[in-house]
């Protein structure tokens, strides 16, 4: 789960982290107040989960009330794309904070090394640009210290770190103290990236993080609550919202070919069949490890609300999951639901002929019955 | 000879008298895997269907001479029921559970490398060696004994490549879930490492997905170190990036992480890619046809 910025400056700051002070505002006249009660000039930020922010139009500097107004009402509702043509997400809320007076902007991060299995830190001098960027221009740039396994790192090591990186050494200290904390935040999160960029050294030579992004792990919400509840589900698409209020694990895509798999892996590679055989798909559906009839009806109504589905694939190898259950639920979604869309079914593995049985007897209007999963890709491609 | 889970394993399960630890745990012994304990925290002298329970791994690894353990307790227990295995002693550890917190895998990973425990999964299916053992949740009646190893990041799509193999008349020596998680306690160098040193596999067949680098270091690895044959297969290549598609370590960070990048840095070591399951399983037939 990613935060806001302004959720992530919050976890900050309860980290011993310093931030520009700021307020979040989701009408005019609060961001208004806001900027008021902190004073000009202040800056109006777009809150939505993509980078880019800034060029798009969703960052504003105030100087008066009538600009904090004015800004306030171009970004509040405003859409935005990201720089991979992500979205549009609709600004909801904004972060008004106080104008930092920035001498120098670095970058900072706590990640993850799936690979290494490891925890790393990095460091540039460089900040204001994303990582890859600055990879990008000068590897060199990017200073990155392995956390080894039993061990933390220590304001003294991450003073070690700066001074590696070239800070100022009136910087080191603070910030050597910001990589302590933003470290110790990353366990205590359970985060899975936590990165500041840009971390700024204000004229005061004060070291302070002017953007958060941060990434909490999924599988440990139960143990923090607190995160939990800032999920922002108003900006999910209406298909992805619904699938998970119903505890399936969808994805929508750009095409018209809806599909339903079991598994992960099988649910990918149907995608990627699709794909080969010429189509394009609208869905990633996955019902899951032992699905039941109920959860074939969940899905369906779910893969069927997206407009531009024109036809459906269902491929499933049943293991544990047992292919008459499965044939049952489809023949419970036609009663309940209208399925006005060509449908074509593969069903092999446990209980396969007992499922196919079932789908037959049941007479279903434009469902098709393939027999391998190649066949299937293409007959649903054809009929498309 | 297979890798892993033998005639020889004697397993403990970790959440035996739960209703799907119940359901599994009696397929396993039922297709031949010897198992001899159930550990469950206060349910000690009881037991599931003759299987005696305790309230420990020490006492089922003392008393019932446990060398592997599986675990099918719920995510936020899972942790401290695969560290309680590694200091009781096993061999191996294999983890059903999905929804481990990473951070608790990130410490469990190096307890157990510090143990010398092989640790599977978590988030698999876990382990079949056909005719021998099954360790887990993988459908057992697909599968004959026989000369291709398969080590896959997805349980479906095992047992659809399994199944074409199988319908081709070759059978596997063992099928290893390694669990679709950021952090899993073998990768597939791991694997393919036992694999190669196992009289018994002639093939090796690797089932990768986007998201991290295990499939691209795998790739140097069996140039370096592998004399069998490896035949690969990469599921994802329609994944837009920043999505996680089902599995929790299945996704495209920027631009790492690729199905693509992953299909040409083995097939830039010489392993031949399937474009789709049944053409992976056609190549490992036709690669071991012709070693025949």
């Amino acid at each position: 789960m990613d935060l806001l910025e302004y959720q992530g400056k919050q976890l900050f700051a309860a980290h011993g982290i310093p931030v520009p002070e700021g307020k979040p505002a989701s009408t005019v006249d609060d961001a208004v107040a806001a900027a008021d009660a902190l004073g000009y000039p202040c800056v109006v930020k777009a809150q939505v989960l993509i980078g880019g922010r800034g060029k798009a139009g969703g960052i504003k500097v105030a100087e008066s009330e009538d600009e904090a107004r004015a800004h306030a009402e171009a970004i509040l509702g405003m859409q935005i794309r990201g720089p991979r043509g992500e979205g549009p997400f609709t600004v909801h809320e904004v972060w008004v904070e106080q104008a930092s007076a920035i001498e120098a902007e670095w970058y900072a991060s706590i990640i993850l090394d799936r690979s290494a299995k490891k925890v790393i830190a990095i460091l540039s001098a460089i900040g204001g640009m994303n990582v890859e960027e600055i990879a990008e221009r000068d590897p060199s740039a990017l200073l990155k210290r392995y956390i080894e396994p039993g061990t933390t790192l220590d304001p003294d090591a991450g003073r070690e770190l700066a001074a590696e990186a070239g800070l100022p050494d009136d910087a080191l200290d603070a910030t050597g103290e910001v990589l302590a904390k933003l470290y110790s935040m990353f366990g205590a999160s359970d985060a899975t990236l936590v990165e500041v960029n840009p971390l700024i050294l204000t004229a005061d030579r004060d070291v302070v993080a002017l953007d958060s992004k941060v990434t909490i792990d999924n599988n440990a919400l139960f143990r923090h609550e607190d995160l939990a509840e800032m999920s922002n589900p108003s900006d999910e698409d209406p298909q992805e919202a619904m699938a998970k209020e119903r505890g399936l694990t969808y994805v929508k895509l750009d095409g018209n070919v809806g599909i339903l798999g079991n598994g992960a892996g099988l649910c990918m590679s149907t995608l990627d069949a699709v794909a080969q055989a010429g189509g394009s798909p609208a869905n990633f559906l996955d019902a899951g490890g032992g699905s039941k009839a109920e959860a074939i009806v969940d899905a369906l109504e779910v893969i069927t609300s997206d407009e531009k589905v024109t036809a459906l694939l269902f491929n499933i190898f049943g293991g544990i999951t047992r292919c008459d259950e499965i044939a049952k639920g489809i023949i419970t979604a036609y009663e309940r639901i209208d399925i006005d869309v060509p449908v074509v079914v593969r069903l092999d593995g446990t209980n396969s002929e007992e499922g196919l049985g079932l789908l037959a007897d049941a007479e279903l209007p434009n469902l098709h019955v393939e027999k391998t999963m190649l066949g299937a890709a293409e007959r649903v491609v054809e009929m498309a | 000879m297979s890798i892993l889970v033998e005639k020889d394993t004697k397993l403990v399960i970790s959440g035996l008298t739960g209703r799907e630890g119940t359901f599994h745990g009696l397929r396993n012994r039922e297709y031949g895997t010897d198992v001899v304990a159930g550990v469950t925290p206060k349910k000690g002298g009881q037991d599931v269907e003759g299987i005696p329970i305790f309230d420990t791994i020490g006492e089922a690894v003392s008393e019932r001479g446990a060398n592997t353990s599986m675990i099918f307790v719920p995510a936020r227990f899972a942790a401290a029921a695969m560290e309680e295995a590694i200091d009781a002693g096993v061999e191996t550890v294999i983890a059903i559970t999905e929804g481990i917190p990473v951070h608790d895998m990130l410490r469990t990973y190096w307890k157990a490398k510090e143990a010398g425990v092989r640790l599977i999964g978590p988030n698999c299916p876990g382990v079949l060696s056909p005719g021998k053992a099954n360790v887990g949740i993988i459908p057992a009646h697909f599968f004959e004994a026989g000369p291709i190893g398969v080590v896959s990041r997805s349980g479906t799509l095992t047992y659809q490549i399994g199944n074409e193999l199988a319908q081709a008349g070759v059978g596997n020596s063992s099928i290893v879930g390694m669990g679709g998680d950021p952090i899993v306690g073998s990768d597939f160098i791991d694997i393919i490492g036992w694999f190669e040193a196992d009289p018994e596999t002639e093939l090796i067949v690797m089932v990768g997905e986007i998201g991290g680098d295990a499939e691209e270091r795998a790739a140097e690895f069996i140039a370096e170190k592998v004399t069998k044959p490896v035949v690969a297969y990469i599921a994802g290549f329609t994944a837009p990036p920043g999505k996680q598609m089902g599995h929790a370590g299945a996704i495209i960070s920027g631009s790492s992480g690729t199905a693509d990048a992953k299909a040409k840095a083995l097939e830039a070591k010489g392993v031949r890619v399937g474009r789709n399951p049944t053409e992976t399983a056609e190549i490992a037939v036709e690669t071991i046809g012709s070693r025949a």
